[in-house]
């Protein structure tokens, strides 16, 4: 597995809106703990050429709500300034509560966070100060305009006078919504008022914006929209985005990094591209007539160019070689052995089987589990 | 300093406008504390004739509470409003940003205090108008500032109660099981020297007593202002400490999260 260290972001303008390539160069995250060896290991290039900043540093936070749920079991990440860093994973594995630390709404049990450069615990003021956030629970006054609420975000941001009325219009125009802004937000579409938090969040131009599930609960038109918008977002302003997700397609889609946390715990990390490549080879899912999965498992494993087995209920996931050499010769193994099979899916590997590789568990059995 | 005053008003501003937009709340908060006006003073109009009330207008007498009773209602029901933000995520907005944390607080029982004075004044004018004096301009303006007071003070523990609760039903079972044995443990309605000497006793720790008892010592001969300004400073202490409540029942809301 190759996990690259993003921990030295360059300054240059050539970002790309997705993902940006850097060679193969900082594969050590283990070994670099502090930033000086960090700059050792890009020592490829000019040093000049980057600016050591983490917009955000989660280290090792943990999280026990009452009633003894563990929801934060040491995650550890680092995001560079101007990266869209995608958490992603299944409802309880951690993601909002690590959201909710990180936006000083909630106080670690232990660990440290820095936001922008700010201790979330010791200067929760300025990091306040530095962040938009974008609650899971949208969050706008739905008894006020668009405008209004835009308004009285930016106040408590303390913006002042005629360059406060100016973003807040700015930011009508740019999320589509200049026609409605005098209009009550309760008359909005879900589409419109998920831009609106974004725009209320975006309000006093942050360095790090958290987008808590934003595009949960919207129909897949609206859902299809915002991710244009925060696509355009990330390449047109020099804005750190954090965006929590359970759509695996949303975080492949918005996301140059991801880490997949699961129970509290980062399971992996890396751009969409590394962790699917990382699994060689395609993905073939046999479901079972019977629960004969575990006999199924044996066969297949037994065979040439089968990478691994998981067994998921009724369903086996096996990863080899060459989909289609493989599913006549898994078919044919699976008839010899008595097993019945019901449908066989062969696909490219997706972060769905990134997942199912480093957690052993399907996406929506950790769901289950987790909730 | 300037910056919680600022954003008290903003906050407080938001949710006035939010209000002013419901035109069958305008049309109760406008027509109710009239109805009551009109409806205690025709029911009970010989009741003065009975000794102890220190006036023959009742009218007089019931300005006064009426003004303090709808002030009451109006703080003791305010933390629904509280609880609808925080139902709605938009406390956690709030808390996601720099505003000071007391705003959050203050712009929500400064919104109860200005909604009940300008219910106060309304009341006012009608019972003027339907005879009332109520000791001119100094008792006018103690009429309001005791309804400011009295709302504040209520709010402030309403706001408490729901930042604990959070559950509406809660909320509400407290502001009902408050309302009416407060107003019965005072003279809001009947005079003073009418209720049972026990009564009496216990009333002097309600502090819609205390803001009766303010409010209409102008209407009623023999009232020193040292015993009204007392009850004042009863009620201003009575708000320092729910706002307390209030503030302190925030941290603990922001605990939990």
């Amino acid at each position: 597995m190759i996990i690259r260290s993003h921990a030295i972001a360059p300054v240059a303008p050539d970002r790309h809106p997705r993902r940006r390539g850097d060679g193969k160069a900082g594969a050590c995250r283990k070994s670099c703990h502090d930033r000086l060896t960090r700059h050792a290991c890009r020592r490829r290039e000019p040093l000049a050429y980057y600016r050591p900043v983490d917009a955000i540093v989660v280290d090792g936070l943990e999280k026990t709500y009452k009633g003894s749920v563990r929801a934060l079991d040491g995650i550890t990440f680092s995001v560079p300034e101007g990266q869209v860093f995608g958490l992603l994973g299944p409802n309880g594995a951690g993601k909002s509560t690590t959201v909710r630390i990180l936006t000083t709404l909630t106080r670690p049990d232990g660990g440290s966070a820095t936001v922008a450069g700010h201790d979330v615990s010791r200067e929760p003021g300025a990091v306040r100060h530095s962040i938009g956030y974008v609650p899971q629970a949208s969050g706008v006054d739905r008894e006020a305009t668009g405008r209004e609420n835009l308004l009285l975000q930016g106040r408590l941001q303390r913006m002042r006078g005629a360059g406060l009325e100016r973003r807040a219009t700015e930011l009508l125009e740019t999320f589509g919504l200049a026609e409605k802004a005098d209009a009550l937000v309760k008359t909005y579409s879900g589409g419109m008022k998920r831009r609106l938090d974004v725009a209320t969040g975006l309000m006093h131009s942050p360095q790090v914006l958290f987008l808590d599930e934003p595009t949960t609960g919207l129909d897949p038109e609206a859902r299809a929209a915002m991710w244009d918008e925060l696509s355009r977002l990330a390449t047109r302003e020099r804005l750190t985005i954090l965006l929590t997700t359970h759509y695996l397609e949303e975080a492949d889609r918005l996301a140059e990094r991801v880490a997949i946390v699961s129970r509290g715990k980062v399971v992996v990390e890396g751009s969409p591209e590394e962790l699917k490549q990382a699994l060689r080879g395609d993905a073939v899912a046999v479901d079972l007539e019977s629960d004969t999965a575990e006999r199924a498992a044996e066969v297949v494993r037994a065979l040439d160019g089968v990478h691994e087995t998981v067994v998921d209920g009724r369903r086996l996931h096996a990863r080899v070689e060459h989909g289609a050499q493989a599913v006549p010769v898994i078919l044919g193994a699976l008839d010899g052995a008595g097993v019945g099979v019901s449908a066989v899916t062969v696909s490219r590997p997706s972060l769905d089987d990134v997942y199912l590789h480093h957690t052993g568990r399907g996406f929506r059995s950790d769901d289950e589990a987790g909730s | 300093m300037t910056t919680v005053v600022s954003q008290t008003l903003y906050l407080c501003a938001r949710t006035l406008r939010n209000l002013s937009r419901q035109p069958i709340w305008i049309v109760v908060m406008v027509v109710q504390p009239m109805f009551w006006l009109l409806l205690y003073s025709q029911l009970f109009r010989r009741i003065t004739d009975l000794p102890g009330f220190g006036t023959t207008s009742y009218i007089d007498y019931l300005t006064p509470g009426v003004a303090v009773m709808t002030a009451f209602f109006s703080g003791s029901w305010a933390g629904m409003g509280m609880i609808e933000d925080l139902d709605r995520g938009v406390l956690e907005r709030f808390l996601a940003t720099p505003a000071h944390r007391g705003a959050i607080v203050f712009g929500r029982i400064l919104e109860s205090s200005i909604v009940a004075t300008l219910q106060a004044l309304l009341i006012l004018v009608t019972g003027l108008a339907l005879g009332a004096t109520n000791g001119g301009a100094p008792g006018w303006f103690i009429i309001l500032a005791a309804s400011f007071l009295v709302a504040a003070g209520f709010a402030g523990l309403s706001h408490g109660v729901a930042l604990r609760t959070r559950q509406e039903a809660s909320m509400i079972a407290v502001a009902q099981f408050i309302g009416l044995p407060l107003l019965f443990f005072s003279s809001l309605l009947i005079a003073r020297a009418l209720i049972p000497d026990w009564m009496q006793t216990l009333s002097l720790l309600n502090p819609v007593e205390w803001a009766v008892r303010a409010a209409r010592g102008e209407a009623l001969p023999g009232t020193s202002w040292t015993e009204m300004g007392g009850f004042m400073l009863l009620l201003v202490g009575f708000v320092v400490a729910t706002t307390g409540f209030a503030t302190m029942s925030f941290r603990s809301y922001q605990r939990t999260l």
